[in-house]
């Protein structure tokens, strides 16, 4: 037998957790059953790793270091820059997805239902991350079998370059949703959110910024890039950290901020 | 909890208005909804038909107005409002990525159902709609009238009192167009409220207990089609001609007729008596004009439609000029 209403309406907190529960379940299973776009994503970095390492590994590890670094010495270096990089790259899979959502019916449809409202973008930007931190697993034993060894970082470094690479998915996922709702279609959101594959090529990712041109170096310097990488960097292989770190973690927090305000501000604006 | 009772109006609106920039859709309209029963908002493309839907469906926010959903203040309490509603929109609002019947147990799940509900009510709509077979099958694959099927069955997961179909049969073929209306007559027979939109007349007539026409952003007529066939007083003659030459010569002699180029026929306006007739065939004789076919209209809700929205014979409408 059916009522006609819902016999007593949740409480708030217990509506928002069982939506965006379902939202999240609804993302992940698009992402099961299409997993070729965030493979597709993945690509980029693996490559570029493969490039880096083994066609140009030998003349680059002569940038590093002041010279008489070896190939196993710049995998150690390109690495925690292409755990970003990784970053950059996977979180336009959430720019492109929650496009294809914005321009279909079904969102119109969620907002003419009783559902907690937010529901929606945390159901994305929870996948996402979840996608980001799997996309990172796979680089990561790329890099494994490839030679990369992290040998000296400590269990709590450790745990602090885990918490810095989730933080800082979660800072471009809500960057890449807010793009992805400021787009009119899914082809504008992959190219909004290009930026995020390409600042990683002119940040310290790739050879230390200290070689790039004098004139360069700020732009290098002066992005979320740099001082993520640095730090994970750090981290991982023991180089000196600096206030690399506060500076990772303020770029984080801002644009996840940015992010969480323009992507909520879109949402809630009367659909056209 | 407050329960729509068969006195209180499903569905009320004084004075909506809703304007883009400085273009007026909605100017100002009154809607009354009894509960339990079929209304139709009839209108040309451009009307504001979709727009009077996304604001009472809580999508859009009206400029002004006192609007009340099943008992409940639109701009207070939407989310009361959005749990007595479902919304089946002009454009599908189904997951493509996904097959029918995930479709149905994620509106299940938005509903907060539990699993084994879910799942029974999952079953009984697709059933109830035609979609068993295809309950595996991602939705893309789906047709158009297969899409429109599962969009109005996840509408009915949480069993809404109050129904809002936006045009529920454009682009549908004729078979999945009365398919379409007898699910909405069995929805009526089980006591829920529909409201609907469509551009159809025919339509409007086969379904709604009251009409109402919009036209530029204003309710234009309202009441059951009897009363508003009732508004226009006579038929009309139509001629139909198969030579251009011929047709444009009539349409010279004949000229308070209305014309339709597109068809090449003229359309005189006659109540529809022998005498009447008479006197417009001895004329058309006189005048030396020779249709090729001469057929007698009785008003119906397309005359209706055409007199009160202002518009010729011709259903597609110009562009309206710019001032």
């Amino acid at each position: 037998m059916s009522t006609p209403l819902a016999p007593t309406r949740p409480t708030r907190i217990s509506l928002a957790v069982r939506n965006s529960n379902t939202m999240l379940r609804r993302n992940l299973l698009h992402a099961r059953r299409y997993p070729s776009m965030t493979l597709n994503l993945l690509l980029t970095p693996i490559m570029l790793l493969l490039l880096f390492v083994y066609i140009f590994g030998d003349v680059m590890s002569a940038g590093i270091g002041g010279g008489g670094a070896d190939r196993s010495d710049y995998i150690a270096y390109i690495v925690p820059g292409l755990l970003m990089m990784t970053i950059g790259s996977t979180v336009i899979g959430a720019a492109i997805s929650v496009s294809m959502d914005m321009t279909e019916g079904l969102i119109a449809r969620f907002r003419t239902m009783a559902v907690y409202r937010g529901s929606v973008l945390i159901g994305h930007v929870v996948g996402s991350v979840l996608q980001v931190l799997a996309s990172l697993v796979l680089v990561s034993i790329v890099a494994v079998v490839m030679g990369f060894r992290s040998t000296d970082a400590t269990a709590l470094e450790w745990l602090a370059a885990f918490g810095l690479l989730a933080l800082f998915s979660l800072a471009l996922t809500w960057i890449a949703v807010g793009m992805g709702m400021a787009s009119p279609n899914p082809e504008a959101a992959s190219n909004m959110a290009m930026p995020l594959i390409l600042l990683p090529l002119i940040s310290s990712a790739f050879i230390p910024a200290d070689t790039m041109p004098g004139w360069f170096q700020p732009i290098a310097e002066y992005q979320p890039f740099t001082p993520a990488i640095e730090t994970l960097r750090g981290l991982l292989l023991g180089t000196e950290i600096g206030n690399n770190g506060w500076i990772a973690i303020a770029w984080c927090v801002g644009l996840t901020a940015l992010g969480y305000r323009w992507s909520t501000s879109l949402f809630n604006r009367d659909p056209k | 909890m407050t329960t729509t009772t068969s006195h209180s109006p499903a569905i009320a609106a004084k004075g909506l208005r809703k304007a883009y920039g400085d273009k007026t859709v909605l100017d100002g309209i009154d809607l009354t909804v009894p509960a339990g029963t079929v209304f139709a908002l009839l209108g040309p493309n451009g009307a504001g038909k979709t727009t009077a839907v996304k604001i009472l469906s809580t999508l859009v926010t009206a400029d002004a107005g006192d609007l009340h959903v099943g008992g409940h203040d639109l701009a207070t309490d939407p989310q009361a409002v959005r749990a007595a509603i479902g919304v089946t929109g002009q454009f599908s609002a189904v997951d493509g990525l996904i097959t029918g019947e995930e479709n149905m147990l994620l509106m299940a799940d938005l509903h907060l159902l539990s699993r084994s509900e879910g799942r029974r009510t999952a079953a009984e709509l697709l059933e109830r709609f035609d979609l068993v077979e295809a309950a595996k099958k991602p939705v893309s694959t789906y047709s158009g009238g297969m899409k429109r099927r599962l969009d109005l069955a996840m509408t009915l997961v949480g069993n809404p009192r109050i129904i809002f179909l936006d045009e529920p049969t454009t682009g549908l073929d004729p078979r999945s167009r009365h398919n379409m209306w007898q699910i909405i007559r069995d929805l009526v027979s089980d006591g829920v409220t529909v409201f609907l939109t469509t551009q159809y007349l025919e339509e409007a007539d086969e379904l709604a207990d009251r009409i109402a026409v919009l036209n530029d952003g204003k309710i234009a007529a309202e009441g059951s089609a009897a009363e508003l066939k009732r508004l226009i007083p006579g038929g009309h003659v139509r001629l139909r001609f198969t030579d251009p030459a011929a047709y444009q010569s009539a349409a010279v002699a004949l000229r308070d007729a209305t014309r339709d180029d597109e068809a090449l026929a003229l359309q005189i306006p006659s109540g529809g008596s022998q005498r009447e007739l008479r006197s417009i065939l001895d004329w058309l004789d006189t005048a030396g004009i020779e249709a090729d076919e001469l057929t007698v209209h009785t008003p119906d809700l397309d005359d209706v439609f055409f007199a009160l929205t202002g518009t010729t014979g011709i259903p597609t409408q110009p562009k309206e000029t710019v001032r």
